[in-house]
């Protein structure tokens, strides 16, 4: 991202749980995976026991194609969580992957480039602090990188 | 028809910061008001519903609040659902009395705000694990998500969402109480204000405060020999569809749509016939999304309706008539209570300058998280 990441040591990490571990183990290995249901084949995420749709418990891990649209995104000038003031100003977004369900996440982009509602994003994977977090970037218009 | 009436109210003034009171101490002086305005005495209250986060203590919280007080009630209980807990609590009341296990309640809510304090005890759920390594952490990214998604969808402009803002600023003129009396703004005020989260600026977000408000549920024929008119609860809904934002069903309406039908539904009432308007205002965007869920105006046209009406005490679409959260304070937990507070005292005709003309029927709305968990109650005047 930009050299202010230098900060990202000091950023809140990840709290995995004995369910949600193989999400994290995977993310650092540069894979986006989430649940889907072997019953009612919906997509689950966060990471769960029991599907929230039908209440299975037999779920299993896909890997995701980590592109998608944002549904809301915001531009945090005061973040919450003081780790994160030198970072400010940044985008949060609202992601709805294609494979079914939404997450929330940073954007690696320069939050006056004019973002919209509806735009497309692909997964970027960036270190933060010991931990590779899942973040977006916009996919340009003429699909080029 | 109505399962309970609220007989009795009790509010402080809020205060930015507090020092040296404790969560109970303000606690009691609110339920005490709220018992003597009742016209009645501590052994008269044999019900205490209380909030989860008071400040002396995680657990036990009925029964500290009750030994505080002096109180050994036959029913007590935590209601947790953030701002809409106050609301949430009437309902509860009323239903508790009517299945026999009290015959009258106290519901009270509050805390102390202390300059420097930290936030309270870390926790280990979906949103500090999924959401706070990313930078998003508190409710102002939430609502930030809920503007903009309205705004790309509908059209809704920032000046629109700071009319009601400055509305509800004007009516808090009138109300003494109010942490921003004597405090006039303009929409250019709110527009000139710094972005938090875009698009929110500094003031379309509530100000933290402290403070404590409590109010008193009994049976509507115990409420008949009372010192004031009962106002009547009579409808109420609840809903709750989410904690965390990606996960809310939808981005511009929320569970306050089905929590509000039901309290219409339950009261035989609708939008129309609503005199008063209190909505949980902890952010711009809620009274809009509010106005859009309740049936005051079409979904989608919050922006533009807030302009074209006079949302004013003086007009015929009175909005938080006490000034809402966003200008009275929102004193924790009793924020979400002062709506209610407002709106006993409007239907008792006891508003003072602020006072609308003929108050019958209110719509009371309480939203806890991010429109996560909604509560709705229509109070009435008893003789409607």
């Amino acid at each position: 991202m930009t050299n202010k990441d230098s900060k990202a040591a000091s950023y809140p990490p990840p709290t995995p749980t004995a369910v949600s571990a193989p999400f994290w183990e995977a993310a650092q290995e540069e894979r986006f995976v989430y649940q889907q249901c072997a019953d009612c084949a919906r997509a689950v995420f966060p990471p769960r026991a029991h599907c929230p749709h039908c209440w299975s418990q037999t779920l299993a891990w896909q890997e995701s194609t980590g592109e998608g649209t944002i549904a809301s995104f915001t531009v945090a000038h005061r973040p919450g969580h003081p780790a994160f003031a030198e970072l400010a100003p940044f985008v949060l977004a609202l992601i709805d992957v294609q494979d079914g369900f939404r997450l929330l996440s940073r954007l690696t982009q320069n939050p006056d480039a004019g973002l919209q509602v509806g735009d497309p994003v692909r997964l970027v994977w960036v270190a933060s602090g010991d931990w590779k977090l899942p973040l977006f970037e916009p996919i340009p218009v003429d699909g080029g990188q | 028809m109505s399962a309970g009436a609220i007989v009795g109210v009790g509010e402080l003034a809020p205060q930015r910061y507090s020092a040296g009171v404790t969560t109970l101490s303000m606690l009691a002086t609110a339920a005490i008001e709220a018992t003597h305005d009742a016209g009645l005495s501590r052994g008269d209250i044999d019900g205490l519903l209380v909030g989860p986060q008071v400040g002396e203590t995680p657990q036990h919280v009925p029964a500290t609040v009750a030994e505080y007080l002096g109180l050994q009630p036959t029913m007590a209980n935590v209601v947790d659902l953030g701002g809409a807990t106050a609301a949430g609590m009437a309902w509860r009341a009323a239903a508790a009395i009517q299945a026999g296990m009290c015959q009258t309640v106290l519901c009270v809510l509050g805390n102390i705000n202390e300059r420097g304090r930290v936030p309270r005890s870390p926790n280990r759920n979906p949103i500090r694990e999924f959401d706070v390594p990313f930078g998003a952490s508190g409710a102002n990214t939430s609502y930030a998500f809920l503007a903009q998604r309205h705004m790309a969808r509908y059209g809704t402009t920032s000046a629109q969402l700071a009319t009601a803002v400055v509305a509800q600023r004007e009516n808090a003129q009138l109300n003494p109480k109010a942490i921003f009396h004597g405090t006039p703004l303009t929409v250019d005020d709110v527009l000139n204000s710094p972005f938090v989260v875009e698009p929110l600026r500094l003031l379309e977000i509530v100000m933290p405060c402290a403070g404590a408000a409590a109010f008193i549920v009994t049976s509507p024929e115990r409420a008949r020999d009372l010192r004031h008119r009962p106002v009547m609860i009579s409808g109420a809904g609840e809903k709750i569809t989410h904690r965390a934002m990606s996960q809310a069903p939808s981005l511009t309406s929320g569970p306050l749509k089905a929590a509000i039908a039901s309290a219409y539904r339950q009261s035989g009432t609708g939008p129309a016939d609503m005199d008063m308007l209190q909505l949980y205002d902890c952010y711009s965007i809620v009274i809009a999304l509010t106005l859009e869920d309740a049936g005051v105006c079409p979904v989608g046209e919050s922006g533009p309706w807030m302009v074209e009406n006079d949302l004013t005490w003086r007009g015929p679409q009175p909005l938080n008539t006490h000034g809402g959260q966003l200008s009275f304070g929102q004193a924790d937990l009793a924020g979400g209570m002062s709506h209610i507070v407002e709106a006993v005292h409007q239907l008792r005709h006891q508003a003072g300058e602020r006072q609308i003309a003929d108050a019958r029927t209110a719509l009371v709305t309480g939203n806890g998280a991010t429109l996560s968990e909604a509560t709705a109650l229509v109070l009435q005047r008893e003789d409607v």
